[in-house]
């Protein structure tokens, strides 16, 4: 094999991922968007398992990620779902309009 | 020596390709770029599973995120959004300066991560799947063995976990009588 890629920069590369997601999911408006930002921070925490998985000769990293691959498909169908009940009820996908549980 | 320095370009350029399409994905306005930019993320940490020697994610990557969930995404985005959000600024509870804070709040969590990943001491066990061994016999061979042997009762639970989510997605959607 070809000497690897150094773990710390796969470590670096995914929390700047994982914070653009999490400012993502506070600064934007839009529900879809924000299930997107969360999407990405799926995937930066996937990189951690992988490379990590990678640098300690595991193959649990990449099981792992199969798992949350599996999640978060399942959170994409019922996630989808939800905003397409909440833009039948209000009227648009606004996270700000959907409030009513008085958050 | 060259082919060390080709993986490594590979690494530098996806890994800015993953930075700059995610950036671009939470900034733009209309949410139909923002999951096209999704899109090019997905692809590019594609590559970079390649590159750490996980095949069969890499695949798995493309075929369910980038081919599933943003399709799915995609037309959610299409059904659902007529609006950009940017007509009704006044009557929103949170203002933009609020949110801004609390973003600057997290990016500090951002130095912190970035301080555990340059400094961290790894203590874990070198484990039984070294990258030859695993090449040998197949990445996606050992990850079905594992996944159908040693993991088969998460997996059947997974497997349980998207039949309720089919069957919820069915129920939340459907038309109120």
């Amino acid at each position: 094999m070809l000497q690897e890629i150094p773990t710390s920069y796969c470590y670096l590369l995914s929390a700047i991922v994982f914070i653009i997601g999490a400012v993502g999911a506070i600064t934007r408006k839009n529900a879809i968007v924000i299930f997107m930002s969360i999407e990405l921070m799926l995937n930066s925490v996937n990189l951690v398992f992988i490379s990590s998985g990678n640098a300690f000769a595991s193959m649990d990293g990449s099981i792992f990620v199969f798992f949350v691959m599996t999640v978060a498909a399942v959170e994409a169908a019922v996630g989808l779902a939800i905003f397409v009940m909440l833009f039948r009820m209000k009227g648009t996908v606004n996270a700000d309009e959907a409030s009513l549980m008085k958050g | 020596m060259g082919a060390i320095g080709f993986k490594f370009v590979v690494f530098i350029v996806a890994a800015l390709l993953v930075i700059v399409s995610s950036l671009l994905m939470t900034t733009r306005k209309n949410p139909i770029h923002s999951a096209l930019w999704m899109i090019v993320t997905f692809f590019a940490m594609a590559v970079i599973y390649l590159l750490l020697n996980a095949q069969f994610i890499a695949v798995a990557q493309i075929m369910v995120y980038a081919g599933a969930i943003m399709m799915l995404i995609l037309f959610v985005i299409m059904m659902v959004s007529l609006d950009n959000g940017a007509q009704e600024q006044k009557r929103f509870p949170m203002a933009m300066g609020t949110r801004l804070s609390w973003a600057l709040v997290v990016v500090v969590l951002l130095v912190e991560l970035m301080f555990a990943a340059l400094f961290y001491q790894a203590t874990a066990k070198v484990g039984s799947y070294p990258a030859e061994a695993v090449a040998s016999l197949g990445n996606a061979k050992t990850m079905g063995m594992l996944l159908y042997g040693k993991y088969i009762f998460p997996f059947e639970i997974a497997s349980i976990l998207l039949l309720v989510g089919i069957i919820g997605a069915v129920v939340l959607s459907r038309k109120n009588k």
